[in-house]
């Protein structure tokens, strides 16, 4: 186990520089220096401010040089300043990182608690009228665009229906409420981005899941289960499930980029100040301090996402830690 | 065919989309850029029949001249993605050891970045034009591609007919473009099709935020925009275009089920 985990650490370091070239490489995408740029598309920028900034990515010095200093300032966890009002970027993105977090990690659980039984359940009559009811949703739900669903919802359940908020994360009067109160605010308002962030996923993974769940049903040793005369519950929810349910966590991982790349979506959409609602505005701004570092971290996390599944996957499955 | 049903319906849809946006300008009722001041946001009637926008422009016209944007952008991002994952798929497959490495750590590397960010982050940096957005969503998507080419041209590789062509001496591309690639066609048009989808979803996402197709030229996620301002008071508005999509994104779905059957794997 610690040698496979060993040698996964090892495999970050061509990806850790790959990363910082390809994104280094962003910045000097826009035709002139990105200071220039910045300045023309943006008339609050000062000369000061210019060459400040010229300072920041130390665009006097060859290109090997400005690479070289922006890898130490990232280092540092320094990504510079925003444009916009001059705070640290990292502070900006912290402060935002908590409701990004909670929508997804609350939509994971989502996925995984209606898209786990159901794939199991569509796979043991696979052909049933169930199965094919499933199939149906499942191939809509994969086809509407999350933007277009979360604009019907806000519609039916905010304009027409009166029962959720439609945009922010709490009440103006928030404050005066007592805590049960707080509570149901808080839900009511993450409802449907919760709900809209899951659909994709919960569409791909119950697919997912009923044909990895058929490929077990199938195998030799759930006919020795049952052979030997196990329940049928107990082959299914205790020998064929436990298998099935086990690359999901890969899934999981690999899923990370999608949902960061979604939040960007649903969050303008239902007002939410998260990360990825803060990367929409900075890519309106052209504010590129908070562009850039928002790229980086994304692709970091992404990448300790990927790293943290299979290692956990390798440690529940004893098969891939001693493959080559 | 007739037996291949997902195939039939999802050509059937996907023709019918592609029709529509080539004859637009013979079909469409209106000019899909004039402005009527006296009939906005009109619900659907005989005179519009989606309907109109805060403009009092005809949207059945905007949706099918919206088809053309779509539908291409679509088309032309997977062809630049689909062309570069076969080639680097079949040179990392075909000769492998360190060509091999650094294809795939390269691809490795670009998967980390969620697409989304890296598209926005561009087009922070360079004009929003069709073309740009068909050319930057091709350049962050053949990883997909060349992952599965490679893993085709693997297996494929081995096998005693390649050999048998080595051993007559034909050269390295005769074998890679006459022999592997053609084997592992069907794969990759299914990747293709699932790919066309996904970019009409990512193109309908990026003008939906305003950063991607710029007005007055409509294109389905553009025209989604003005549905924020109209909720609850314009219906169509959102239906129409979205449905627009929904079907579209179905077609290519159901026609990319069809090919797996036709090429006989699932």
């Amino acid at each position: 186990m610690i040698s496979y985990i060993v040698r996964r650490l090892l495999g970050i370091i061509p990806l850790l520089l790959g990363i910082t070239i390809i994104s280094f490489a962003i910045i000097h995408l826009a035709p002139g220096k990105p200071t220039v740029l910045q300045e023309s598309m943006n008339p609050k920028v000062s000369l000061e401010v210019q060459q400040r900034l010229e300072k920041l990515y130390g665009l006097d010095k060859p290109l090997y040089a400005q690479y070289l200093h922006w890898i130490k300032m990232l280092a540092r966890f320094d990504f510079g300043r925003s444009y916009g009002d001059g705070r640290p970027v990292l502070d900006k993105i912290l402060e935002r990182i908590p409701v990004t977090l909670t929508i997804n990690v609350l939509s994971i659980l989502l996925i995984l608690l209606v898209a786990i039984p159901l794939g199991v359940r569509c796979a043991l009559k696979p052909g049933s009228l169930f199965d094919t009811a499933a199939t149906v949703i499942v191939f809509l739900f994969f086809a509407a665009p999350t933007f277009w669903l979360a604009l019907l919802l806000m519609q039916l359940f905010g304009i027409q229906l009166h029962w959720l908020p439609i945009s922010g994360i709490k009440s103006l009067d928030f404050e005066y409420f007592s805590f049960p109160q707080k509570a149901l605010d808080l839900i009511s308002h993450l409802a449907l981005p919760v709900f809209v962030s899951a659909i994709g996923g919960l569409a791909g993974i119950s697919r997912y899941m009923r044909s990895n769940m058929i490929d077990t049903l199938n195998q030799p040793y759930i006919y020795t289960a049952r052979a030997k005369g196990l329940s049928e519950r107990k082959v299914v929810y205790t020998h064929a499930m436990r298998n099935a349910v086990l690359p999901i966590v890969t899934i999981l991982g690999l899923s990370l980029p999608g949902l960061l790349g979604g939040s960007v979506i649903f969050e303008s959409i239902f007002a939410l100040p998260g990360i990825g609602r803060l990367f929409y505005e900075a890519v309106m701004m052209r504010d590129y301090p908070l562009i850039m570092a928002e790229v980086v971290l994304g692709a970091l996390l992404t990448m300790a996402g990927n790293l943290v599944a299979d290692i956990s996957y390798a440690y529940v499955d004893p098969r891939i830690r001693y493959k080559k | 065919m007739m037996k291949n049903k997902p195939l039939a319906a999802g050509l059937a849809v996907i023709g019918l989309f592609t029709l529509i946006a080539l004859f637009a300008p013979l079909i469409s009722p209106y000019d899909p850029s004039v402005i009527d001041q006296n009939h906005l946001l009109e619900a659907p009637s005989r005179a519009h029949p989606l309907g109109t926008d805060g403009l009092g422009r005809d949207l059945a016209s905007r949706i099918m001249f919206g088809a053309r944007i779509s539908l291409s952008i679509g088309l032309i991002a997977v062809g630049i993605a689909t062309a570069l994952g076969l080639l680097f798929g079949s040179v990392a497959g075909f000769y492998g050891g360190a060509l091999d490495g650094v294809i795939m750590r390269f691809a490795d590397i670009m998967l980390c970045f969620p697409t989304f960010f890296l598209i926005l982050a561009v087009v922070a940096f360079m004009e929003s034009s069709i073309f740009n957005i068909m050319a930057i969503i091709g350049l962050t998507s053949w990883m997909g591609p060349s992952r599965l080419i490679r893993g085709e041209i693997l297996s494929l590789k081995e096998r005693e007919f390649i050999q048998a062509e080595r051993a007559i001496g034909a050269s390295n591309g005769r074998i890679i473009f006459k022999h592997l690639v053609p084997n592992a066609i069907g794969p990759v048009l299914v990747n293709a099709t699932l790919g066309i989808a996904g970019a009409i979803l990512l193109e309908s996402g990026l003008s939906f935020l305003g950063l991607g197709v710029q007005p007055p030229t409509p294109s389905w996620g553009n025209i989604l925009i003005e549905s924020k301002s109209t909720l609850g008071v314009a219906w169509w508005i959102t239906v129409f275009p979205g449905l627009a999509i929904l079907l579209t994104i179905l077609g290519f779905n159901f026609i990319a089920e069809g090919l797996k059957k036709v090429f006989g794997y699932n």
